[in-house]
């Protein structure tokens, strides 16, 4: 079955089975790296894209079912510069091996989008089904507050130049 | 002689990459690397050097012994006996170190271009690092033990100064000026008081090759004529530039071992035995023929196999695949409910002769108080968050893995074994994965993947399910631990007794071809299974009579079984450091005394002999940790509070090595659910001399964590036919949920001899994993007087315990 998919801001057509999960178009249609099998069972959050504003688990998303943008890791940078929680994570030298990160940073990005302040409390909570076997948890949730910090600094800088 | 120009990715894979969009040579440029020698050399690559020191007198016994066969294939060891082996300057004066070494995620190629950058005296931003592919770095060993730092960069060291000496020297040529005139600064040699006249490394070298041929016995002797640098003199080392693994990491652009993808390739998956020991009947094909892609089951022994042309449909079709199996007559194993009792009941198959001090069968009788404890660790899978995975390319007769193998070359000799082909037709592409901690060095999928590829005659990709990981990884034993301990009047611990029961028989080592699982399956025996070990307690304690025995018992099936044991990071240290300081803290209990203070009456103070040394070392990291924590001296437990929330801190110590540790844990109790949580950290830690604080706060920071979630959730649970714990629900791990709120890392200088020249650097990737345990179980038992002796500490386990105690 032939199917259109359009992701970070680019329209493909690949064939195949409709009930074929998101992940595996991703990354051996599309050639892309961010999102990563994991458990294949929508537990570990390797896999994490965004789908209109939602981080969802692609490993068990069948992509005949995906209507809207997509956006993966790769896409989050804008013009050329990073977005501020990769920053952060850099900043913060938050990976060990960094299997998981894709998936840290993709839903660190969803809740961020939606509450772009959260409580230490609604981190944990967010985050919490995101795995990470290196146990960078502490780094991770330190990054998603340096960006939280950066993100807001930056508007009041904005704000300031446009009342000026 | 023939001579071969092989680069380190075939040419269609870099056709496959560009077509991506996405050049490999990007990619590695980005994270600070190169692709190939050939770019560097332009018309000869390292293995014509290699093949060139093979034809000098100076021939290493490994390819000597080979006789005939050593250019049997393209890909010879790589010789570490030539400086151009380890060291590669351009002329631009850049510089490119190849290293044996892998990386499991904690960043140790950043710190060896520290270490070779000061050596070598370049800038530390022009210099890269490439690790770990058999065919382009010289053998040393990939990673493993923690010695990255303390043993494997000590050869990196000297060559990199033998290179500075034979540059200085062809700088003297150059300028006619000495030696002893010249300086040389971030790769430029200046005359001394005339820095008109000047020369670069790039213009004295760059593009060529040194031909210097070094000396020692072993790659980790590696040396030159040249002296290393006093600690004073360097100036990268201490310093902590960010790792230059982790911009790729988060921006995706990084190509990882389950990334390769070649022309042609097609995807694999493994059936698994469903009951442990089953044995394969039948395989009815027809069951998947007909699927979409479908190219063929593969199957020898008991392994089995389904290999298709897409991702999605080996998955499928291996879910799919009707396999009749026959169950084996007796259980593999007793279920994890009846493990310990069948542990403690068992003749071992080998005990170690016990390490004894004084004479504690004459010291016991004469104590005031004796306690006694048995504590019992299950066995703990590593899980990886990634299944194990790899490719391989059987192209041209030869066999390419692209592997995440953190010993690569272990598996280069694995599958050259396993196939019967010549080393030198095999190599392994060492590429990022999902953290190692020794599950990668006995990884599974790279035996698998090469002889599927050579079945198939197409590059093949395997990846093992969640299930499949989480039930057959390799595993750490399971311990089951008896101590005893005497006081006398006044409180002192006079005698002690350590009696550990590893389940450890037959440890798998490093992708050997009659131990690697795929050979297992397919029936392949070693007459004498691995003996295994079970360790004694890593502490320096002066305790005048002790006894410690160490036993390896087996489950009654010993091949073929998911309870295979492996190494997990700081092998066997929590499990002996869980009940060694354990018993430590409840020796203090029993004496009534803080368990700080009962520890440093233990630890004589003299610094003479290595034993010494520790101690000393020890009561300075004790302290250091005790008031960063701003430890109150008291016995445990506290008197206890009133609230829902009981808190408590603990302290556990240990040392692996040369490397201190000391931990503290506070801890809430949650009295109503039983659920516990580790609030916050405090790690004094002695790695002698460290070579990037950063790297290293967050290694320690994680194997905390790694050791948090080890004692409160991992369990590998069974029944007497298969592993049952086999995903994220029925293996719960620790969750951001759980994330301490404060962790708290001091380095520390123990040494107590102000005359002793620096120390070298000691292992640290694993050292803080070991008290993290004890450390937890003593917080607990400080906060409501229960002491915990089983590991996992999940919730309903605490609570059964609270309530036993009248507390919930």
């Amino acid at each position: 079955m032939s199917l259109t998919l359009r992701v970070n801001g680019k329209s493909h057509t690949v064939d195949v089975e409709p009930s074929t999960p998101l992940l595996y178009i991703l990354r051996n249609d599309l050639g892309l790296q961010g999102p990563r099998f994991g458990c294949g069972l929508g537990q570990c959050g390797a896999c994490t894209v965004i789908v209109n504003s939602v981080a969802i688990r692609s490993c068990i998303t069948p992509a005949s079912g995906v209507k809207g943008e997509i956006t993966t890791l790769e896409g989050i940078a804008k013009e050329g510069k990073l977005h501020p929680l990769q920053q952060a994570w850099i900043d913060e030298q938050v990976p060990q091996c960094g299997f998981c990160q894709n998936g840290q940073i993709m839903t660190a990005k969803a809740l961020l989008d939606k509450n772009p302040k959260p409580t230490d409390a609604q981190i944990r909570q967010a985050m919490n089904g995101t795995l990470c076997r290196c146990m960078t948890y502490y780094r991770i949730q330190a990054a998603i507050k340096r960006a939280v910090r950066v993100v807001a600094a930056d508007h009041a800088a904005a704000e300031k130049e446009v009342v000026a | 002689m023939r001579t071969f120009t092989f680069t380190k990715i075939p040419k269609h894979v870099e056709d496959v990459l560009q077509s991506e969009g996405l050049h490999q040579s990007d990619v590695l440029r980005k994270m600070g690397g190169t692709t190939s020698r050939r770019d560097l050399f332009k018309n000869a690559g390292l293995l014509v050097v290699s093949f060139a020191a093979a034809g000098t007198t100076r021939i290493t016994p490994e390819l000597n012994a080979q006789g005939p066969t050593a250019s049997a294939g393209p890909y010879p060891d790589v010789d570490f006996h030539q400086l151009d082996s380890w060291i590669v300057i351009r002329a631009d004066n850049s510089a490119t170190f190849y290293v044996g070494k892998t990386d499991c995620g904690q960043g140790t190629g950043t710190s060896f271009r520290q270490i070779m950058s000061d050596e070598l005296d370049v800038a530390y931003d022009k210099t890269t690092c490439i690790m770990g592919s058999t065919d382009n770095t010289v053998d040393q060993g990939g990673s493993g033990g923690s010695t990255a730092m303390e043993r494997d960069s000590l050869p990196m060291k000297r060559v990199a100064a033998e290179a500075r000496r034979v540059l200085l020297e062809m700088g003297s040529a150059r300028l006619g000026v000495p030696v002893d005139q010249l300086a040389v600064s971030e790769g430029v040699i200046t005359v001394k008081g005339d820095p008109s006249k000047s020369v670069t490394y790039g213009q004295l070298i760059g593009g060529k090759r040194f031909n210097v041929t070094l000396t020692g016995n072993n790659v980790n002797a590696t040396t030159g004529k040249a002296t290393v640098k006093t600690v004073q003199e360097l100036k990268n080392v201490g310093l902590s530039p960010q790792r230059y693994d982790i911009p790729p990491k988060v921006d995706g652009s990084l190509k990882w071992a389950v990334d390769v993808r070649l022309p042609g390739m097609v995807h694999a998956r493994n059936v698994k035995p469903p009951v442990v020991g089953a044995k394969l009947v039948s395989i009815d094909d027809a069951s998947v023929r007909g699927m979409p892609g479908f190219v063929k089951v593969v199957s020898k022994g008991n392994y089995v196999a389904v290999v298709c042309e897409r991702e999605e449909q080996a998955i499928n079709a291996a879910r799919m695949l009707k396999v009749n199996w026959e169950k084996p007559a007796t259980s593999p194993f007793p279920s994890s409910e009846k493990l310990f009792g069948y542990m403690r009941d068992v003749t071992p198959t080998s005990s170690a002769n016990p390490i004894v001090v004084g004479n504690p069968d004459t010291a016991f009788p004469t104590a005031v108080k004796v306690i006694q404890a048995d504590y019992e660790i299950p066995f703990q899978g590593h899980t990886a968050i990634s299944p194990a995975h790899a490719t391989a390319d059987p192209s041209n007769g030869l066999m390419t893995i692209y592997s995440n193998d953190m010993k690569s070359y272990g598996m280069r000799l694995g599958v050259a074994a396993f196939l019967g082909m010549p080393k030198e037709k095999v190599r392994v592409v060492w590429m990022e994965g999902p953290q190692g901690y020794g599950r990668t060095a006995a990884e599974d999928a790279g035996c698998e993947a090469a002889y599927l590829a050579n079945e198939i005659g197409r590059p093949v990709r395997v990846q093992w399910m969640r299930n499949e990981e989480t039930a057959w990884d390799t595993k750490a034993p399971a311990f089951a631990v008896s101590m005893k301990g005497g006081l006398d009047a006044a409180g002192n611990l006079i005698a002690l007794d350590y009696n550990a029961r590893a389940a450890d028989y037959n440890h798998v080592g490093y992708n050997e071809a009659d131990t690697v699982l795929i050979a297992q399956l397919m029936g392949i025996r070693r007459a004498k299974p691995a003996a295994g070990s079970a360790a004694t307690p890593g502490e320096v304690y002066a305790i005048p009579h002790r006894r410690m025995t160490a036993h390896v018992v087996s489950l009654p099936l010993v091949w073929e079984t998911p309870l295979r044991t492996g190494n997990l990071r700081d092998p066997n240290g929590p499990q002996s450091t869980f009940a060694s300081e354990s018993f430590i803290d409840e020796l203090a209990a029993a004496a009534k005394a803080d368990p700080l203070e009962f520890r440093m009456k233990l630890l004589t103070a003299s610094s003479d002999d290595d034993r010494g040394f520790r101690r000393a070392r020890s009561v300075a990291v004790l302290k250091a940790a005790a008031e960063t924590y701003g430890w109150d001296r008291r016995p445990s437990p506290k008197t206890r509070g009133t609230g829902e929330t009981l808190t408590g801190r603990g302290i556990a110590y240990s040392f692996r090595g040369q490397t201190i540790v000391a931990e503290i844990a506070e801890v809430e109790v949650n009295r109503r659910t039983g659920h516990v949580w580790v609030k916050r950290l405090v790690c004094a830690h002695d790695c002698g001399l460290v070579i990037n604080p950063q790297s290293l706060r967050h290694t320690i920071e994680c194997a905390m964590l790694h050791s948090i979630s080890r004692t409160l959730y991992e369990e590998v649970q069974f029944d007497t036919e298969k592993v049952t714990s086999v995903d994220w629900n029925s293996h719960p791990t620790l969750t951001h949920a759980d994330a301490p709120e404060k962790i708290e890392v001091v380095l520390v200088n123990g040494d107590p001899n102000p005359k002793r020249s620096d120390l070298p650097p000691y292992g640290a990737g694993e050292a803080a994993c070991k008290p993290m345990l004890a450390a937890i179980a003593n917080a607990i038992f400080d906060a409501t007087g229960v002491r915990l002796r089983r590991i996992p500490f999940r919730a309903p386990r605490v609570l059964t315990a609270l309530k036993a105690a009248q507390l919930a």
